[in-house]
């Protein structure tokens, strides 16, 4: 099933120079992690040696080499959010999940991740869930939002 | 549409879309960037447009979605033309009431701005103080176009830089024109782009590439985004101008997969750009040929260098490397190759329209034009600000910013992101531009300005972005690598209440060696945000080093929560909200914070309500002992 996904993907990007990154962003969104099938896939049909594939992969923040949860929830600690009490909030969403940045929770429903900006500092702190955007959070709100998702 | 084929027939089909349009018919613009995005523009204009379907106003009142106006902080932004009203804070429910009163001809009043300084409700978005100090030369047409209507971008006059350039100038006049108009580089270093045009130019080898670099990574700057998102043609034309100047007919355009929406725009742009004949093979028939390709960046600060940038568009590690030989020179695969940001690329049009002296008489002496900045943290009026280079800091911050909220005290703005420092009050009055800020030991950057105020601690702030360049760093050159950790570690260790004699000037000894021996300047600015808040803030870092005393209270380990017995009026609410169970008390009697199970997380300070005031946070000096038990009965209406 992966497979066929991960050969759709390569198959758009046939014949191209330097499309190494491109192709394992549209994996990474497609299965939402990259197995370790897909580098092998990968480093197979461009003929690109699988420790320079991975080396990519690992090096990126948005590609993830594990498994990630049904929910991302990124807070951001940019300068922005920073000062206006972004930390605190993460330390609340931490609580709640009971997991560290860059960790998903046992029955993989969350991922959470420290973003260092969004860009829309005029919201901070902010924190988003899945792509929706929760601006001028305070940490007792935290909660409420997470339950909304299962 | 059929591809235009020269100047004349760009310039017809101009006034085909002028003559459709009515400069007097309602327009109710609603403003779709990020920051109303996500305040629920979406939902406002879905309202919006059911409401003018409802009452069968199509033909009367048009309705269009624009990129980012600047106001965040107010959104969503709704303004009407032609008169330019300006809407506030509007919600879904004030679509019918907003439309009707355009139908009228009358004003809603509860929803303009109101401002605070004079108490006055403000009918115009040009009298508005945030935007009345502004000079919008590159960031205005954000609020008068649909970024993904080609046909309002040419309405305004799009394109017809590109066209002049293509037509009545030579590739060199192009580029004495840029370089007479002493635009410099937006992006950080401030290197003057004429010249780096020609350096490219001059550089042997063929093909030439020419790149936009929407790489935005440092934290609390989003000018790139908003500028890529709400008027993605102004940077293509800017750029494909500079590709005819210096010789190039292939360009990239860098993206970080964070900017979803500038991705989206911006391809559509290219598809529209193509068609119309802009971009591609014999541009207005002038037999200059330029095609663009979006690549997306994957989530690395560093990638925003500009030899790391030009790796990862190959395909590989964005990693930089050492530039004894230019990337102008030697770039993508060896070639010849010109790196703009994407301010840079949008200011490109206006001097070929309006020549390069107008653009000159803008600014101070080294620095042309105005700069877009994004100001945020603590501050009224956050928002994306485009001011004229020279413009002294405290009009930014109090004039258009509207000061600072709850009647706290300035601190500082910093400026520059990670590679950047912070400017103390002292200097408030100073002229912004790229040669004073880097005198103040900061730099113009990206044009990040994040405005501190005395809740703010400044050795946490150099702790925080030695965090963040930590984490970013991506580990080839070894001083930057190990530099960074260890200064971090000192900044971490004061923090906590673990910090040592000479501490200080071990941090400045390690900075100065970052300074010199790092491959890139991700490390050699890296001690900056450290240098600058110990040049300007050094009693704080003494205050946590020598007393335990963190004077902002932020740092968590030298902060204590307190709540005072004589005010506290046991309530139940912070009882009940303590997340690690920590304080004790009940109805009439009044709460004590354990200590020792109190992890800081301030949500009793928070909570307490106002007119109580009693919780406490204590530095630098011993809790108080909690009350004998006795003691702790609360005896209402006593005198």
């Amino acid at each position: 099933m992966d497979q066929e996904k991960i050969d759709q993907i390569l198959d758009r990007y046939a014949g191209g120079e330097g499309v190494l990154i491109q192709l394992l962003l549209d994996v990474q969104k497609e299965l939402r992690w990259i197995p370790k099938e897909a580098v092998q896939r990968i480093s197979d049909r461009l003929q690109i040696p699988l420790s320079q594939v991975y080396r990519v992969a690992s090096f990126y923040k948005a590609m993830s080499l594990k498994p990630r949860g049904r929910h991302l929830v990124s807070v951001c600690l940019g300068t922005a959010c920073q000062v206006r009490d972004g930390p605190r909030v993460m330390d609340r969403v931490r609580d709640v999940l009971g997991i560290n940045p860059g960790e998903t929770t046992p029955d993989t429903k969350f991922t959470l991740e420290r973003v260092n900006c969004l860009g829309c500092c005029a919201l901070g702190p902010v924190m988003v869930v899945d792509g929706e955007y929760h601006g001028k959070m305070v940490p007792a709100k935290t909660e409420e939002i997470l339950k909304g998702y299962d | 549409m059929p591809r235009l084929n020269s100047p004349a027939e760009l310039e017809e089909f101009r006034q085909e879309i002028l003559s459709k349009r009515d400069a007097n018919r309602p327009c109710i613009t609603i403003c779709s960037g990020t920051g109303c995005h996500a305040y629920g523009s979406e939902k406002v204009n879905a309202a919006f447009e059911a409401e003018i379907e409802k009452r069968r106003l199509e033909a009367e009142v048009d309705i269009r979605r624009t990129g980012c106006h600047g106001f965040c902080e107010r959104g969503t932004l709704v303004v009407i033309y032609p008169e330019e009203i300006c809407y506030v804070g509007v919600q879904p429910e004030d679509a019918a009431e907003v439309v009707q009163s355009v139908k009228e001809n009358k004003i809603v009043d509860r929803l303009l701005y109101v401002d605070p300084a004079t108490g006055k409700k403000v009918i115009h978005e040009s009298e508005i103080p945030f935007y009345k100090y502004q000079n919008r030369i590159v960031f205005g047409n954000n609020r008068r176009i649909d970024p993904r209507s080609i046909d309002d971008y040419v309405a305004l006059g799009g394109y017809s830089a590109l066209s002049k350039a293509l037509s009545q100038m030579s590739p060199e006049q192009v580029m004495e024109e840029v370089k007479r108009s002493g635009l410099r580089g937006r992006g950080g270093g401030g290197f003057p782009t004429g010249w780096k045009w020609q350096t490219t130019r001059d550089a042997p080898g063929e093909p030439k590439y020419v790149i936009v670099n929407c790489d935005e990574g440092d934290p609390g700057a989003y000018m790139d985004r908003s500028l890529m998102e709400g008027n993605p043609h102004s940077v293509l034309e800017g750029l494909t101008v500079g590709a005819y100047a210096i010789g190039s007919h292939e360009g990239f355009v860098y993206v970080r997969q964070e900017y979803p929406l500038a991705v989206d725009n911006l391809t559509t742009a290219i598809e529209q750009a193509e068609k119309y004949g802009f971009l591609g093979e014999n541009i207005l028939g002038s037999g200059f040929d330029f095609r663009v390709k979006v690549h997306r960046g994957a989530g690395a600060f560093i990638s925003g260098e500009s030899s790391a940038l030009m790796t990862a568009i190959e395909g590989k590690v964005g990693e930089p490397r050492p530039k004894y030989i230019h990337t102008a020179e030697k770039g993508i695969w060896d070639r010849p190759s010109c790196l703009n940001n994407v301010e840079t690329w949008a200011n490109v049009p206006l001097i070929i329209n309006n020549g390069a002296g107008w653009y000159a008489s803008i600014g101070t002496e080294g620095s042309k034009g105005t700069k877009i900045f994004s100001l945020v943290g603590k501050v009224n009026n956050t928002g994306l600000v485009e001011v004229p280079m020279g413009i002294p800091l405290r009009d930014i911050v109090y004039k258009i910013g509207g000061g600072i909220p709850g009647g706290k005290r300035f601190k500082a703005v910093q400026t520059g992101g990670p590679s950047g420092g912070c400017i103390p009050e002292q200097f408030l009055d100073s002229r912004v531009d790229f040669d004073e800020l880097a005198r103040l030991g900061s730099m113009m950057g990206s044009g990040g300005m994040i405005v501190m105020d005395e809740d703010t601690c400044m050795v946490d702030t150099a702790r925080y972005f030695l965090d963040f360049l930590a984490d970013e760093s991506c580990g080839k050159c070894t001083p930057c690598r190990e530099g960074i950790k260890q200064m971090l570690g000192i900044l971490t260790d004061i923090c906590k209440g673990r910090g040592r004699e000479g501490d200080i000037e071990l941090l400045e000894e390690l900075a100065e060696v970052l300074r010199d021996t790092s491959l890139c300047a991700l490390g050699a600015t890296a001690p900056n945000p450290v240098l600058t808040t110990i040049r300007y803030f050094r009693d704080e870092y003494e205050a946590h080093i020598k007393e335990k005393r963190c004077p902002a209270y932020v740092c968590k380990e030298l902060v204590s929560y307190y709540i005072d017995p004589t005010k506290c009026q046991a309530c139940m609410i912070c009882l009940r909200n303590c997340p690690a169970g920590a304080i004790s008390g009940g109805k009439n009697k009044i709460h004590v914070i354990d200590q020792s199970k109190c992890t800081k997380c301030g949500s009793c300070f928070d909570l307490c309500p106002p007119r109580f005031d009693a919780v406490e946070k204590i530095s630098g000096e011993p809790v108080p002992p909690p009350l004998p038990e006795d003691e702790r009965v609360l005896v209402r209406g006593k005198e």
